[in-house]
């Protein structure tokens, strides 16, 4: 039983079992890596087995499923696992409640504008029209 | 929440004798900082160039191709490179193997000398290949 601020930490969590939960950001952080190491490896293949870097081959690549498909993946992917890292260095030293939760929304808000507006890019690149 | 205690801090980074391990763990995390705000920054502005047309493109290759362009460039690249290799190092610690002291410095040391060496490979094929 709780004996309110006179108990240890310890004390006031002893016997209610642990929460069997709470590791889901680390495990995301980890399994977006592995996701990125098999994307990253693809995309500078890509980049260097292309015949050239100009404008056309650049977006005929990126019309093609083979080319949008995996660089939506990889948009998609190192804007979640930026932003989870990202949070890790505010957490370990924003401090205060108030601004850590004030920081980590913007780079939120950041992360979901920037991953947006490039996916918006490629899908201009892939279905759009014109030459 | 309670008032904030003064917690007893382990005495860290002054007192420690400077070592490949500490080296690469803050390295991580600058490189991890770079690639997501710069790097991120630098794909979603090729994207949007690449959407917006060829002339749009054509700027974006010309500062590329700039000497500051090429140290911004090169500069990811490595951090990309150290990043990654540093976190394969990442997750076979997280499996719990290299801890032994002397395997665990000398992986330190072999993915800064990968990111190094991979960042070169990479480049001097990239301006070897465009003259």
């Amino acid at each position: 039983m709780s004996l309110g601020d006179s108990s240890t930490e310890l004390k006031k969590v002893r016997g209610l079992g642990s929460a069997r939960e709470g590791g889901d950001h680390w495990i995301g952080e980890r399994v977006s890596s592995v996701a990125l190491l098999l994307l990253g490896t693809w995309l500078i293949a890509s980049l260097l087995l292309l015949p050239s870097l100009d404008y056309a081959t650049v977006r005929e690549w990126l019309r093609t499923p083979l080319g949008a498909v995996p660089m939506a993946l990889f948009v998609i992917t190192s804007f979640c696992h930026g932003l989870d890292g990202l949070k890790v260095v505010v957490d370990d030293y924003v401090h205060e409640p108030g601004n850590n939760f004030a920081l980590n929304t913007l780079l939120l808000f950041l992360a979901a504008g920037g991953a947006a507006l490039a996916l918006f890019a490629l899908g201009k690149i892939a279905f759009g029209g014109g030459a | 929440m309670a008032e904030q205690r003064e917690r007893p801090l382990s005495p860290h980074l002054s007192v420690w004798r400077w070592g490949p391990a500490m080296t690469v763990s803050i390295l991580h995390r600058i490189s991890g900082g770079a690639i997501t705000v710069a790097g991120l920054a630098v794909l979603s502005w090729w994207l949007l160039a690449i959407a917006d047309g060829s002339d749009a493109y054509a700027d974006f290759a010309k500062l590329a191709s700039e000497w500051f362009g090429l140290v911004v460039l090169i500069g990811l690249t490595w951090a990309f490179f150290q990043h990654t290799l540093s976190g394969v190092r990442h997750l076979v610690t997280d499996a719990g193997d290299n801890f032994e002291i002397g395997a665990n410095k000398n992986s330190a040391i072999a993915t800064v000398a990968g990111s190094v060496l991979l960042t070169a490979l990479l480049w001097f094929y990239i301006l070897g290949g465009a003259k």
